[in-house]
């Protein structure tokens, strides 16, 4: 066990490096967090002292990219929190499929559960067809996977339970071919995907969309960083559009918070004015 | 005398009902926050807070994201999130790898409030069927914060307690039924 943590002045002096060097800034991440992910790829890769870590990150990009892939969260599944699918299929897709042409942005998507998810549920409503559902990370790696649309065969019972609290009514095992140990999602789903690296803590607005997903992203961000972001998704939201979050994440105290209404309980709001 | 400033306590199967004894015995004026970490396994999804308050004259809140620790108050992390402190004494909540198979684990919320608190912090593992908490409690200790153990004999589930005590040299091994007397009189002048 490390007894000797990486400081909090250390960090500060590396994720200053690390902006300097290659233009990726974790400076307004919570510190907490990314000080844990620091420790533990520090600890697994064996540094001897944090100065040989922090010389290997300013000299080698390979292991800044293994740097970003690691301390990045890239947890996720599908259709999880089963009753915020179902309030996408019974309130949100409805009024989505009054336009001509749906754009759904998932920002964070990490390897793409979540983007597989709202193509089965656009699927099902009969919008795939008029949809483009663009999947964003900062993490190269995740969307190299989520590209390829396939995952280990031992999470399909569990996805197929969410699938079916989700208001689903076909066989989840439809959507994908099984071989070995892997689950190969349908092209036709893949087909109707974009995905792309994007930071948001740089890089701009790319789209007007009618639906934003951001789930479990934002907690790892300082307020002011949350609130950068906000604008940002605000900025890139059609009026009307809708804005989705993780369960314990909130608009409530972000500067665009006057202008949007949440959806029910779930956490879903759409925005109700422009901005002035 | 130590001025403590938080009290974490880690708990899995078998400790609800010394949290909940240990929660409405220690008065309704305690003097700092206390922070719960409670392997859930679904039963007490949304009871567990109301549970709690029934029992208790202490303020039961789930932690949220950005919130500022207050005495008196009792902290509840969600399922299914990692809960770690800031410098700032706020928390942040972390969706990555679970821990010992659990998220909330109790050695990230440990380690993570001892790194904040050091020497004012207070870590108790409960009754339980894991070794979630040993690490963490280790750390703490090293760290100079005090280290506190249920007795195994007295635990519905020992494992956990039992592996605290292998792992590291707690500075107290209390019965059950004693712990609420205990913890308040570490705040008796």
């Amino acid at each position: 066990m490390d007894i000797n943590p990486v400081q909090y002045e250390e960090l500060e002096l590396l994720l200053s490096d690390l902006y300097k060097r290659y233009g990726y800034d974790f400076s307004e991440y919570s510190k907490a967090s990314i000080q844990r992910r620091v420790q533990r790829l520090f600890t697994l890769d064996k540094f001897p002292s944090f100065a040989e870590f922090r010389y290997r990150l300013q000299n080698d990009s390979l292991y800044f990219r293994r740097f970003v892939e690691e301390i990045t969260v890239n947890v996720t599944e599908m259709l999880r929190d089963p009753s915020f699918y179902r309030t996408l299929r019974t309130n949100i897709l409805p009024v989505l499929a009054t336009y001509p042409f749906i754009r759904i942005w998932h920002a964070g998507c990490s390897t793409g559960e979540e983007v597989y998810s709202m193509a089965i549920l656009l699927k099902e409503a009969g919008l795939l067809h008029k949809s483009l559902l663009y999947g964003t990370d900062i993490n190269p790696l995740v969307i190299e996977k989520a590209r390829k649309g396939i995952f280990p065969v031992s999470q399909m019972q569990k996805y197929s339970e969410n699938y079916i609290q989700s208001g689903g009514v076909k066989d989840f095992s439809s959507y994908y071919t099984a071989n070995y140990h892997l689950a190969k999602f349908d092209s036709a789903l893949t087909g109707k995907m974009i995905f792309s690296t994007h930071n948001l803590v740089s890089d701009f607005s790319f789209n007007e969309f009618q639906l934003i997903l951001c789930r479990n992203v934002l907690i790892y961000f300082e307020r002011d960083l949350q609130s950068k972001v906000f604008k940002l998704f605000d900025y890139s939201l059609e009026n009307f559009g809708y804005l989705a979050l993780g369960s314990k994440e909130s608009l409530r105290f972000s500067p665009i918070a006057d202008r949007y209404r949440q959806v029910g309980r779930e956490k879903i709001w759409r925005k109700v004015h422009e901005a002035i | 005398m130590k001025r403590y400033e938080l009290l974490v306590i880690g708990g899995s199967a078998g400790s609800l009902q010394v949290i909940l004894s240990l929660l409405a015995k220690t008065g309704d004026d305690f003097p700092i926050p206390v922070l719960v970490v409670l392997h859930r396994n679904g039963i007490f999804e949304s009871s567990l807070e109301e549970l709690l308050s029934i029992r208790t004259g202490l303020t039961i809140k789930e932690v949220e994201e950005k919130d500022i620790l207050k005495p008196g108050i009792v902290y509840i992390c969600p399922a299914d999130y990692h809960v770690l402190l800031e410098q700032d004494h706020s928390f942040s909540l972390d969706y990555s790898e679970r821990v010992h198979f659990s998220r909330p684990s109790i050695d990230v919320t440990f380690r993570s409030a001892s790194d904040v608190y050091g020497p004012g912090l207070i870590g108790l593992v409960l009754s339980g069927g894991n070794a979630d908490g040993a690490d963490g409690l280790a750390y703490i200790r090293e760290r100079s914060g005090l280290a506190i153990v249920q007795d195994p004999l007295t635990a519905e589930v020992p494992y956990m307690p039992q592996q605290a005590i292998f792992r590291m040299q707690p500075d107290f091994i209390v019965p059950a039924d004693e712990l609420p007397f205990f913890i308040r009189g570490l705040f008796h002048k």
